[in-house]
């Protein structure tokens, strides 16, 4: 073989210890991709020690012997962005499932590569500028309609921009040159963005708009801001998955990325399955056309779970460029962080605490700070919104991956198993969770739900906050001990609890709830309270006010799609009922 | 093949053997003792200078002196449609007595991770005959349900009567069970082989086992070679495979013990930090292919150390599971048969596998409201042990003898007791929230609660 001297790209394996290998002869950078053994199994320098390379490799290393050949491509682990990303779902490297399934059955077997986006396929392209136009880094040169989402073709951020010398519409695949500048640069649709490096932006603004996700304790409660970041933390078996999946479903974003980390691969089938048949809310459309799914399952390679992460980012990254409000789904970072874990200790690193990489908490700020409201180069808004589920071992929340999610996040949606034990779903906890984005988003509520919101929403937490005392007080003398007033409130809360708090995923008219009937059953709560409250001053015993049939209705509302109607009645019902009562009060 | 009598250094169930050529990671390996007797083990770390061997059987009678074989390729399970009705070593060699399996097919043991676009949804209600499964925490084939219980609780019965009752209603496919023991002692593993033999059930059977006097070490291949079996039978033969793996626990212990050997960094409580990528390795095997006939539905049986639902075993474990079926000591006390704790019990899959079409339209409500008061109840018991049962109200004391009538009617069962969804589970459950007052049953729609509820349907 022939070497350029200083240029050697050719090494050789050192050492094979499970996932993570070693190479010497390399001279490779830092994180460089390279083709291990043989079969050219896809890897990533992670480590520079003298000659040797270690290299964390993204396929099963079974028989791989040393002595065998190691190639450095000298690239960094990039993702290619371009039309032919939507609906797709990929693996941890963005190899796609179904190309996969096609080529090597129904077992992922390795040493198989496929592009991230199809080569052959031909899109329409539009272009939006003109022969003679300046044009820089993000600028969207034109558009091709992908599903029934544009999807905007830019100048990539590394390209140094000029004036367009030619660039002409028509039918052309990824890999066509579309448009050409003056200084002999050629843009096609696709181009690759190394996924461990943030794409830039102008500038990143405070999020002011609240996602929208259709449950109510969401947001009602804790609501999380268009470009903002929160986290689930549950314990096994408390309903993360579902939550998840509901807000993919569901949120107001125009685009999804789902991560599947080092998750169950039954669960994924069911997103897989169940994804294309939901429709969106808005459009109509599957909800699929929108949407992005990376499954990355616990039992495929670790190596390739620790990069899923990066590469779900980068494309959400991507779409943001765009002008679009993005959703990421990390489901879950505890996976992700194992991963980090696993290789860290292969690598023999000094471990930190609880054996994870004392690099846990940078690498996990990093990737949150990667959220955001931003104005895009072309000057644009888009947002990321990142919600990363996070898997505490026995529930225990002081754990590391935890505590350092809760530095960074703004918005914490407390899963709790007892909730989830007594089928109280969505099993958030409402007394734990938090969002710091109530005062910026505040306005945002003001003017599109009613100015009665904010004070509505203060009044339900406390309505909560004392029914927790009080329980405590119930606990030990029971509830005939507590003064009427407060008998009242236990109902109330009883009744927030019931009525607003739980919503049924799986009902189809409850599994999606507006702002409007948020607003709207809210209310009505807070009607029965203040009848309550004004009726017990009037004389009118507790066991009676409780007893209000009409009350009783109010959870029906819930699976009703035009419910206005029915609260109308119920609301009315109640009244006559208070009125009853006070006059033979 | 080359044998080299270089071994450096022995250290529990490793063996260092250097000056080799280049060898393949997680080779096979065969070592020549002394006395002619040949051991297995399999290459977990390969470098020019020094190869570490993994020995699944003791290291006992190995020294320097021993020869070492590499065989060129990883460990291969020779599996064929005789398996069945076959009891098999923890290593995979026949111990009834028979004769050695002709095989139609030598399988890669570590099996290729399924591609997650290549599954099929699974979808297909298991009956089990156990209320508390089908009713609260129901089975659907593909689905990996593991059973967390503890020393001293009968898990064994549980899953053998799952093994026996359980069936796919109207369907009459193929069907096998592949039962792995590990580490189990030898009572234990007879009771099992007793009932397999009383109820027939050993002809659809494979059974390895390995005992808690067999080395610990080969553990670690047992649910693999099982696994290997049964996604054979299930993918090649179109059957449907039930795969008990007893005890994981005693699996975990094998893997930390190999782990300390190596002197890796230890993750929590010693065990190594890939123990939750090991054990997905294992539970992920079961499942549905598309287009292709048969499953594995894998039950997995663990005991917790001290009753300890957060040690790391059942908490990875319950991460990669699709729920998980709790043996409770207090009802064991009590002495309901089977102690099944349906609160922290839980089905992921439930959802996709009843209802109309799969079991009954109401399942899914009145699983919820069972469990709703259930839970209203059960902690009610907590305040009755303050205040006394007088000082309840009339609404609490309801739901407070619900929670006794749930665990003696509904929990409790026969061990042979095969209850049919319908006019056994869920009928009975409707008996029990009959009991309750119409309005308490907030769950149920009003349509369903016409038609099931017995006050209805008596009129």
């Amino acid at each position: 073989m022939e070497v350029n001297e200083g240029q050697n790209t050719t090494g050789v394996l050192k050492r094979i210890a499970g996932p993570v290998v070693t190479a010497v002869g390399l001279n490779a950078h830092m994180y460089d991709v390279v083709k291990v053994g043989r079969e050219e199994l896809m890897g990533e320098v992670i480590k520079v020690d003298g000659d040797a390379n270690i290299i964390q490799v993204y396929e099963d290393t079974t028989g791989l012997r040393p002595g065998e050949p190691v190639i450095n491509t000298g690239l960094s682990l990039a993702v290619e962005l371009g039309p032919g990303l939507l609906t797709s779902i990929y693996d941890g490297i963005q190899r796609p499932l179904e190309v996969l399934v096609q080529k090597m059955g129904s077992f992922i077997e390795r040493g198989v590569s496929a592009p991230g986006i199809p080569r052959d396929r031909k899109w329409e392209f539009k272009p939006v500028v003109k022969v003679g136009d300046e044009v820089s880094p993000g600028t969207i040169i034109g558009e091709v309609q992908e599903t029934n989402i544009v999807h905007r073709i830019m100048v990539p951020p590394f390209v140094k921009g000029g004036r367009v010398k030619s660039i002409q519409g028509g039918s052309f695949t990824v890999e066509e040159t579309v448009c050409t500048l003056e200084d002999g640069t050629e843009l096609q649709m696709m181009h690759r963005w190394p996924v461990r490096v943030p794409r830039p932006v102008r500038e990143k603004k405070n999020p002011t708009i609240p996602l929208i996700t259709g449950q109510r304790i969401l947001d009602g409660l804790f609501p999380i801001a268009k470009g903002g970041t929160a986290a689930i933390p549950g314990p096994f078996g408390s309903g993360k998955t579902v939550t998840q999946q509901q807000l993919a479903k569901w949120s107001d974003a125009e685009i999804v990325v789902y991560i599947g980390c080092g998750e169950r691969g039954n669960e994924m089938t069911e997103v897989l399955t169940e994804f294309p048949e939901l429709e969106d809310p808005k459009s109509g459309k599957p909800l699929m056309e929108r949407t992005i799914l990376i499954a990355n399952t616990s039992n495929m390679p670790v190596a390739a779970r620790e990069a899923s992460v990066y590469t779900g980012i980068t494309i959400a990254e991507y779409f943001r460029d765009m002008g679009y409000d993005v959703s990421l789904m990390a489901d879950s970072t505890s996976r992700w962080a194992e991963a980090m874990r696993e290789i860290s200790s292969r690598l023999e690193e000094m471990p930190g605490e609880e054996g994870y990489p004392a690099y846990l908490a940078a690498r996990l700020s990093e990737f949150y700070e990667r959220a955001g409201l931003v104005t895009t180069l072309a000057g644009d808004s888009g947002s990321v919104s990142v919600i990363g589920a996070v898997s505490p071992p026995g529930g225990d929340f002081s754990e590391p991956v935890t505590q350092n999610t809760l530095r960074i996040v703004k918005v914490f949606w407390a899963l709790d198993a007892k909730l989830s034990q007594r089928r109280h779903f969505p099993a958030i906890n409402w007394l734990n969770s938090y969002s710091l984005y109530l005062d910026t988003l505040g306005p945002w509520y003001d003017t599109e739900v009613s100015p009665e919101w904010n004070p509505l929403r203060s009044w339900a937490m406390e309505v909560l906050q004392k029914e927790a005392e009080l329980q405590e007080i119930v606990q030990l003398v029971g509830s005939d001990a507590l003064p009427e007033t407060e008998q009242i409130t236990i109902e109330v809360a009883r009744l927030i609890r019931e009525v607003f708090l739980q919503q049924n995923a799986y009902d189809a008219v409850d599994t999606f709830c507006s702002m409007k009937k948020q607003y709207d059953m809210m209310k009505a709560i807070r009607s029965y309270a203040d009848q309550s409250y004004a009726a017990q001053a009037a004389g009118v015993s507790p066991a009676q006010i409780i007893s209000i049939r009409a009350k009783n209705d109010l959870p029906q509302i819930k699976f009703v799609k035009d419910y206005e109607p029915m609260l109308d009645g119920i609301l009315k019902a109640m009244e006559s009922e208070f009125t009853t009562l006070r006059s033979s009060a | 093949m080359k044998e080299y009598r270089t071994i450096s250094r022995i250290a529990g169930p490793l063996l260092f053997v250097e000056k080799t050529e280049p060898i393949g990671y997680q080779e096979l390996v065969n070592i020549t003792l002394a006395d002619g007797s040949v051991k297995r083990g399999q290459v977990l770390d390969t470098s020019d200078e020094l190869v570490v061997v993994q020995v699944f059987e003791t290291t006992t009678g190995i020294g320097r002196d021993s020869g070492v074989r590499f065989t060129g390729e990883a460990i291969k399970m020779p599996v064929g449609r005789e398996m069945l009705g076959r009891i098999l070593s923890g290593g995979g060699k026949p111990i009834d007595g028979g004769p050695e399996i002709v095989p139609e097919k030598r399988l890669d043991i570590t099996g290729a991770a399924i591609n997650p676009y290549a599954r099929s949804s699974p979808a297909d209600f298991i009956q089990t005959g156990i209320s508390t499964i089908d009713g609260t925490n129901t089975l659907v084939r593909g689905q990996k349900l593991p059973i967390f219980s503890a020393a001293g609780l009968p898990h064994n019965n549980v899953a053998l009567q799952i093994a026996r009752q359980a069936k796919v209603p109207g369907s009459t496919e193929d069907f096998a069970v592949v039962f792995a023991a590990m580490g189990i002692t030898k009572e234990e593993a007879n009771a099992f082989m007793q009932d397999f033999e009383r109820t027939g059930a050993l002809e659809r059977a494979v059974v390895f086992l390995n005992l808690a006097d067999d080395p610990a070490v080969e553990r670690i291949i047992t649910p693999r070679l099982a696994l290997t079996t049964a996604e054979y039978l299930a993918y090649d033969l179109g059957m449907h495979v039930l795969v008990i793996l007893t005890d994981m626990t005693n699996y975990c212990e094998a893997l930390r013990q190999i782990g300390a050997a190596r002197e890796e960094v230890p993750g929590r409580r010693g065990y190594p930090g890939y123990m939750y990528t090991d054990l997905a390795s294992i539970y992920e095997r079961a499942g549905i292919i598309k287009g292709k006939k048969g499953s594995v539905t894998q039950i997995p049986i663990l005991t917790m150390p001290g009753d300890d639902i957060t040690h790391p075993i059942p908490d990875l474990t319950g991460y990669i599971t699709e729920g998980q079926i709790v043996v409770s000591r207090e009802l064991h006390r009590k002495g309901i048969y089977p102690p099944i704790n349906v609160l922290p019990s839980l089905s992921r899959l439930m959802n996709l596998g009843i209802g109309k079409g799969h079991t009954r339209e109401d399942h899914k409500k009145v699983s919820d409201q069972l469990y709703a008061a259930y839970a209203e109840g059960n902690d009610l018991r907590g305040l009755v042990a303050i205040v006394g049962k007088d000082a309840l109200s009339e609404r609490d004391r309801m739901f407070l003898e619900f929670a006794d009538l749930f665990e003696q009617r509904f929990v409790r069962q026969g061990i042979d007791e095969d209850r049919a969804i319908g006019e056994g589970t869920l009928d009975l459950g409707w008996e029990l929230l009959a009991t309750l007052p119409v309005e308490q049953l907030s769950r149920i729609d009003r349509e369903l609660i016409e038609k099931y509820h017995p006050k209805f349907r008596a009129k």
